[in-house]
């Protein structure tokens, strides 16, 4: 089901041969994250959030960036993961979709690699269920796994968002 | 689909248009040749490059059409309203096979051959023919007619020919150089330019706090370029209201024969420019409001002629701008709304009690019929009286976040007002704070701003909470208004809610929500800021109390608060329901409180401020000094100006310097002070419901002027600092004995105005804000002695005019001069003073005349006593 997702969508790419090379990796809640470093735009870190009442609770709220107003998705909440420890000062990656762009707030943006696509692999059974709905697959590194973040996925209108 | 057809499609649905108001024009002048051969060549190219498209049914119609058309050109054939009649019918089914084509790509099926025949018929045998119009008389005839009758003809002659001048200039006046543009182009150049705008603003922001910069003059530069840059880009998007209006000559035709009415339509400011956006929208509710008006309004020629009034019923639409709004009013001559059968239904409906509605004004009674499902039609025509016409139209022109109002006199008409924003893309916008957070409240909702006591006594005119029901509510003039938190509503930290509460002083903005007029409780208020709307994002649409977002200038994303979608969380929370719009009982309304008419000056005192008011009153000249004639003596600009130096002030540092400033001259004891300003905005004298804040000094306070809210600055304040280092080491004369006045005014707005400048004028005054408390001081054990006493004429309790009747019946203040101050200041006002006993009788508030009535009778009163 999840490969047949990945196949549909006219922008994800189809498994070995249009994969990304490139991606920005980030931490959250521990776990080591990938996004494609096409997809991304802008890393900002300490942002003033302006929230938004009444919005749902993974958007953190709206931010100026450079003129342009930009919606902060806090992804911890939107993946359902515990909240941040206090104290930390989440970073932000700022994407586009449709026209729109968004900051996915995380705990901490690493550095940008370039794995070697054999590494890759799609969803295996044992990825908790958390991941599973916003991951396009991993890659095994030496010492850690690199989930691939799905963001068309993730900035799809979730039923529960609204 | 095909691009050829997409460019055919746009231009025949431009010359339909245009072909409608073309045929009413002929129809109107029917022999005019320019007329007839405009017509004839537009329906000619519709034909032909349908037959070039292959589009056989469109080409059939309009070949047949030409044909009939080509005969009345050649004079074969009369254009009277029969034959046009037929005319516009092929015009008609032309509309509909084009918009199938719209829709489809494809020709729609169907069947013309009725229409065919009915057009070829007219063309073999000829329109009936009309009663004929010229009248050949002799001068026996002439003998016999009934004196008046030439004068008429006359008079009618005179009317026909302007008319029949204007149409061939009509028909010359298309656009000598236009071209076809994508709209996308036009709105993402809109857009950037909106950003442009917010960039210089937060620039502004910056080098204001920095004083000698290098940047200043440049960025003046950029500052100016961009306002021209933005103002380009909005006119682009601007166009005529006619666009709304060109199919209206038509309904209004259509209409009159369906109804059996006459009725002539009259635009007025055809010209008047809005932008494209609003202008699609507002095209329907107008539509909605000219078919109301001609089924409703105008009465049949029968009952017209039968009550005195021409056949003819007059429709009028005129349109015009007021205030960054645009104003568009359709009134007619019919015979006004029926405010007893309004009552009646809407007793019937259940929308009012009966003691309700006897409480009520004639405007609050008709305003009824904005009220969804209503309708006094008795019966249902095909085109109106179905109920479902001005609560769509209000709920429409609300959306695009306008009003709409009505006036009707009976016997004489009804008159509807809308007023919508210029454009979409930029608002004027109140910012205000609720629970820790900015939020943007669209100007053209907010009424007026005022501060309520959270408890404590009704006297006195202090607006205090009281409770109906449990729920909170404000009394305010006529009113009860429901106060809803602005917190609640947006669900913000629920636990601060005023109900649980009983906080010391609330600000409310009076707000008109959705048709609701209820007291808004925010925490703050700041000030009136232009913002460019931008969409919210799609994760927070479903959101109804946001309409959008925007960037302040300090670079703060907030909120902008949706007044529809306000009103309708109002709605869900049930808290309208008990008190809505309930006026207070009549006695309480016969001592309301009316606002204080006063003149004031509009002026812009930085290059991208807003106008801020004062007193034009305080303003003793306006003058415009060149550049080259102000000098610097240590640093403080200064001026020749009547034989002496002036000083000259500036209260924004950030004052473009252009070849002329205006300078508003201030005058006391002989000495001036110049205040330089950026633009004179305008000179508004209204009745105004001033607000105080006295939270920042130098400013007096707020009042909704011209529809915005507007701050009032107390150009003595600042004047005073530069004035007292300018004078300090050249004081003015100081009276030897200090005279003590007595002033006796209710508003603490005409207080803070009167206090300081009796004061400046070397007086020692006294204030109180009622004539009961004038009189304690009067009767108290020792009583207080006055030199002179100026009262305000209007005050709740005891007006000015028992005041003074009380004086002088004796008692120790008896012979003190009483000067009366009135907004009302007519003949009649001013006897009615004098035989109360004031000595003066003047308008609020020139100070001049002040000045001198009080000189005149404190001489007078010294020399008498001496």
């Amino acid at each position: 089901m999840m490969l047949s997702g990945v196949m549909a969508g006219p922008s994800a790419p189809p498994a070995a041969t249009e994969l990304p090379t490139t991606y920005v990796t980030l931490n959250l809640a521990g776990q080591l994250c990938g996004v494609p470093v096409s997809a991304v735009r802008d890393v900002l870190r300490q942002q003033p959030i302006a929230p938004v009442p009444m919005a749902p609770p993974d958007v953190a709220g709206n931010l100026n960036l450079r003129g342009r107003i930009v919606t902060a998705i806090n992804l911890r909440r939107r993946l359902n993961l515990p909240p941040a420890p206090p104290g930390l000062q989440p970073m932000a990656l700022v994407t586009e979709s449709n026209g729109e762009l968004y900051a996915l707030l995380v705990d901490q943006v690493c550095e940008v690699l370039s794995p070697d696509r054999k590494r890759f692999e799609p969803n295996p059974p044992t990825l908790p269920v958390t991941w599973t709905k916003y991951s396009a697959g991993l890659y095994r590194l030496e010492n850690s796994l690199m989930i691939v973040l799905d963001l068309s996925r993730l900035l799809a209108l979730s039923v529960e968002a609204s | 689909m095909d691009e050829l057809l997409i460019d055919f499609l746009t231009e025949t649905a431009e010359s339909l248009a245009a072909l409608d108001d073309a045929l009413l024009q002929l129809e109107r002048v029917p022999d005019d040749p320019e007329m007839l051969a405009v017509v004839f060549r537009m329906v000619h190219t519709i034909k032909g490059t349908c037959g070039f498209l292959s589009l056989p049914r469109l080409e059939r119609v309009a070949h047949v059409a030409e044909d009939l058309l080509g005969d009345v050109r050649d004079g074969k054939l009369p254009a009277n309203a029969a034959l046009i009649t037929v005319v516009l019918g092929a015009l008609d089914r032309i509309k509909l096979i084009v918009s199938g084509i719209v829709a489809t790509g494809l020709e729609p099926d169907g069947d013309d051959t009725d229409l065919l025949a009915e057009l070829r018929d007219m063309r073999t045998r000829g329109p009936a023919p009309e009663p004929e119009p010229a009248i050949t008389l002799d001068f026996d005839t002439l003998e016999m007619l009934p004196p008046g009758t030439i004068e008429s003809l006359a008079a009618q002659i005179a009317e026909a020919v302007p008319m029949a001048e204007a149409t061939p200039e009509a028909a010359h006046g298309q656009p000598a150089q236009t071209i076809r543009l994508d709209v996308n182009v036009l709105e993402n150049l809109m857009i950037l330019v909106s950003e442009l705008v917010l960039t210089r603003n937060q620039l502004m922001q910056i080098a204001r706090t920095e004083t000698d910069s290098r940047f200043t003059a440049p960025l003046q530069r950029l500052s100016h370029l961009t306002s021209d840059l933005q103002e380009g880009v909005v006119k682009t998007r601007m166009s005529p209201i006619l666009g709304a209006w060109n199919k209206l000559p038509r309904i209004v035709r259509d209409l009159a024969s369906e109804l059996g009415k006459q009725i002539d339509l009259v635009m007025l400011g055809k010209e008047t420019e809005l932008d494209r956006q609003v202008l699609e929208l507002i095209r329907d509710p107008l539509i909605h409001m000219v078919r109301n008006s001609a089924d409703h309004g105008l009465e049949s020629p029968a009952v017209r002629l039968a009550s005195g009034k021409p056949a003819h019923g007059t429709i009028t639409l005129s349109s015009f701008h007021e205030g960054g709004q645009i104003v568009i009013e359709v009134a007619d001559d019919g015979a006004g709304l029926s405010t007893e059968r309004i009552r009646a239904r809407a007793l019937a409906q259940g929308l009012a009690s009966s003691a309700e509605l006897a409480t009520m004004t004639e405007r609050q009674v008709q305003r009824f019929i904005f009220a969804p499902g209503f309708s006094t039609a008795s019966a249902v025509t095909s085109v109106s009286g179905r109920g479902v016409g001005m609560d769509v139209v209000k709920t429409n022109i609300e959306r695009l976040g306008g009003t709409v109002d009505l006036r009707s006199v009976a016997g004489r008409g009804t008159t509807f007002t809308v007023k919508i924003p210029l454009t979409l893309a930029i608002i004027s916008a109140l910012i205000v704070e609720a629970g820790g957070q900015r939020f943007a409240l669209p100007q053209i909702c907010v009424a007026e701003l005022v501060r309520a006591e959270g408890s404590g006594s009704l006297e006195e005119g202090a607006l205090v909470v009281e409770r109906v029901d449990g729920t909170p509510v404000l009394r305010l003039r006529d009113q009860l208004l429901p106060l809803v938190n602005l917190r609640d509503l947006l669900q913000m930290d629920a636990q601060a809610a005023m109900n649980s509460a009983d906080p010391t002083a609330l600000t409310v903005v009076v707000a008109t929500l959705g048709g609701t007029t209820l007291g808004l409780v925010v925490d703050q208020v700041f000030d009136t800021e232009e913002i460019v709307v931008k969409p919210v994002s799609p994760m927070l649409r479903h959101i109804k109390v946001f309409s959008g977002n925007t960037i302040l200038g300090d670079g703060a994303v907030i909120m902008i608060l949706d007044p529809n979608g306000l009103s309708r969380a109002v709605g869900h929370a049930g808290l309208t329901a008990t008190v809505k719009d309930r006026p207070v009982d009549t006695q309480a309304a016969a001592t309301e409180r009316t606002g204080d008419r006063s003149a004031m000056l509009l002026v812009r005192l930085a290059p991208d401020a807003s106008p801020v008011a004062m007193p034009l009153g305080l303003v003793a000249r306006i003058e415009s000094i060149a550049r080259e004639d102000i000098e610097f003596t240590s640093d403080q600009p200064v001026t020749q100006y009547r034989g002496q130096l002036m000083p000259l002030m500036a209260l924004d540092s950030s004052l473009a310097m252009a070849d002329h400033v205006p300078v508003l001259v201030f005058a006391d004891r002989g000495r001036s002070v110049g205040l330089m300003v950026e633009e004179i905005v305008d000179v508004v004298e209204d009745q105004l419901f001033i607000e105080l804040v006295s939270s920042r000094p130098g400013l007096l306070g707020t009042a909704v002027i011209a529809g915005r809210v507007t701050e009032i600055i107390d150009a003595g304040h600042w004047l005073k600092q530069g004035w007292e280092d300018w004078f300090s080491d050249n004081p003015g004369p100081r009276n030897a004995k200090q005279l003590h006045l007595l002033v006796v005014e209710d508003s603490a707005f005409f207080r803070q105005l009167l206090i300081p400048t009796l004061s400046a004028a070397g007086y020692h005054v006294t204030a109180v804000d009622s004539a009961m408390k004038a009189l304690a001081l009067r009767d108290a054990a020792v009583p207080a002695e006055f030199d002179a006493i100026i009262s305000d004429v209007e005050m709740p309790g005891m007006d000015g005019l028992q005041f003074a009747r009380l004086l002088k019946e004796g008692g120790p203040w008896m012979d003190i001069p009483l000067i009366a101050l009135s907004g009302r200041f007519n003949p009649i006002d001013i006897r009615r003073g004098g035989a109360a006993g004031f000595c003066e009788y003047l308008g609020k508030f020139d100070r001049e005349a002040l000045l001198a009535a009080l000189r005149r009778h404190l001489d007078q009163h010294e020399r008498q006593a001496a």
